[in-house]
């Protein structure tokens, strides 16, 4: 008897934790964005729908701004880190740890200091631009920060360990002696990696792919600091709408849909390939 | 697997990609030897240690670093206890209710921090519950506890059970056993989930902008500064943490090594 009981009595406080923290917001968030009222009279549940509609409505330029936002960024971080990731473990040897390291350390400054420090890089006349535009090379007019590719380039710098590192495990998981069986059996270093590297690789590019899609696309940070008026991402609308105008009910209806969206995507992905990878990663 | 060409042109790249990463944190060290005269930090003016000495001359950064640091440490250890226990029961045992609290961590450690954040300052303002340090730190060993949860667990799959079962042929009694054999076995996961849950507390910014209220740590002060200019005083402690925490991956590594024989 005591026995059975022992894995709920080490789970309990844990979970209780999470049940009051996690799940139970949830469900009051879900709850106040179908409530009607305001801040100084309180909230009555009215199962008023129209809010979604409204909000939704209002700001789907901002949302499928996010969205692509969060494609193009991860597109470019499958791009950027297979190739580091293949490097360090194929490549690695016995340094493969100081690599890792070198690759992780920037990731020790915190978040917020290193996208200002980027905004310090980008500025028009910054130890960047300055000396191009004084050369000539650039035009006066030329700027970054304010554009997209100054807002997907910040989501690429903040989100790349999260892509490196599932790729790096699937990769190190390779047995040298599949890839020789392959070169053994007349394949072509081309066709070695594109038939049993790649496949091979690819839970980790998915796992990837999960870890990165979901927080660059609810990123506001980034944009604000970096972006422009032209930039706006949801994650700005949604902190803006709870902060500073205290609209609690369509601030919830927003985030509401967006966590239904991504976590609609997660929950469909991680049915079709198990939770145990990602979060085997997600630990590292 | 590639010839010699290839490695050497994957090598470049990756190098490059190392010093793009690099780059920020550059500047902020460069810029915390910066002897500057004026509101912003912002042109180098001469290289100065100046202002290690004087780290704790703006008394609102030295308290929201204290106030982050403390967070992180209550987080730290609220989450490495709880956290532990989940772990070490879905490792071990097999029980009703693990399906929907493996979905629920899954969940917690995907879902947005923008999502948590707010969905928290739902149910406080909901509750009416005032806003400060600790909520923060609820909020933060929410997150944290599906971490340690998840390295703990890892470890407790790999344990050799064999050594548990000849701690009881020995005579030790259940909890002997735990305390004496199974405990320091778990040890080196334990502590690596508590290390990773400070850091995470440490740098959150996004769930602690909606669930602080009036008090600022150490990333919600950098943020509110910024317009006005950032003092040299923020680089000074971003290089001092950077260090602290590139010293303590590489210990951390050192240590883990495997030995030769």
């Amino acid at each position: 008897m005591r026995r059975a009981l022992t894995p709920y009595l080490l789970v309990l406080p844990g979970g209780l934790w999470l049940l009051l923290f996690f799940v139970v917001p949830a469900a009051t968030m879900l709850s106040l964005s179908l409530q009607e009222g305001d801040v100084v009279n309180g909230y009555v549940f009215t199962g008023h729908w129209q809010t979604y509609a409204d909000a939704i409505v209002t700001y789907r330029t901002q949302f499928l701004r996010s969205l692509t936002y969060g494609a193009i960024t991860t597109l470019v971080l499958v791009g950027v880190a297979f190739p580091v990731a293949y490097w360090i473990a194929v490549h690695g040897g016995r340094r493969k740890p100081a690599y890792l390291l070198l690759l992780l350390s920037p990731y020790f400054v915190s978040f917020v200091l290193r996208t200002i420090s980027w905004r310090q890089l980008l500025t028009d006349e910054g130890v960047l631009l300055g000396p191009l535009k004084s050369a000539g090379l650039l035009s006066a007019q030329f700027h970054v920060l304010g554009t997209p590719v100054a807002v997907i380039g910040g989501l690429v710098y903040t989100f790349l360990p999260f892509m490196v590192l599932p790729v790096y495990v699937a990769l190190e998981r390779i047995d040298p002696r599949v890839v020789e069986a392959a070169r053994d059996l007349y394949a072509g270093p081309a066709a070695a990696f594109r038939r049993v590297v790649l496949p091979l690789a690819l839970p980790g590019v998915f796992a990837g792919v999960l870890m990165t899609f979901v927080p660059a696309s609810s990123d506001y940070v980034t944009s604000a600091v970096l972006g422009g008026p032209s930039t706006t991402m949801i994650g700005q609308v949604i902190q803006a709408q709870y902060l500073s105008s205290s609209n609690y009910p369509a601030a919830s209806a927003l985030s509401a849909t967006l966590m239904a969206v991504l976590l609609g995507g997660l929950f469909a992905y991680a049915r079709a390939l198990g939770t145990a990878d990602v979060l085997t990663v997600a630990a590292r | 697997m590639t010839g010699r060409g290839g490695g050497r042109v994957l090598r470049a790249y990756s190098l490059l990609v190392i010093a793009w990463l690099t780059l920020p944190v550059l500047v902020m060290v460069l810029f915390s030897v910066n002897d500057t005269r004026g509101r912003y930090n912002q042109s180098w003016n001469g290289f100065t240690l100046a202002w290690y000495g004087r780290i704790f001359e703006r008394d609102e950064l030295t308290r929201a670093l204290v106030t982050s640091l403390l967070i992180a440490l209550a987080t730290m250890l609220v989450a490495g206890a709880l956290g532990t226990g989940i772990g070490y029961a879905l490792g071990r045992y097999r029980f009703r209710g693990s399906g929907v609290l493996d979905l629920v961590m899954f969940a917690a450690v995907a879902c947005p921090d923008l999502v948590m954040g707010a969905s928290l300052l739902t149910l406080f303002v909901s509750l009416g519950a005032g806003l400060g340090a600790v909520t923060i730190a609820c909020a933060h060993v929410m997150f944290a506890i599906s971490f340690v949860a998840v390295v703990v667990r890892a470890r407790v799959l790999t344990l050799d059970r064999s050594l548990e079962e000849a701690a009881a042929d020995l005579g030790a009694g259940r909890w002997t056993t735990f305390r004496r054999i199974t405990l320091p076995l778990l040890a080196p996961a334990v502590s690596s989930g508590m290390l990773l849950a400070f850091a995470l507390s440490l740098d959150d910014f996004v769930v602690a902008g909606f669930t602080a209220g009036t008090t600022t740590t150490f990333p919600l002060w950098i943020w509110g500064a910024t317009r006005a200019g950032l003092p040299p005083q923020v680089n000074v402690m971003g290089t001092l943490l950077y260090l602290t925490g590139v010293l303590l991956a590489v210990s951390t590594a050192i240590r883990a090594r495997p030995r030769r024989r």
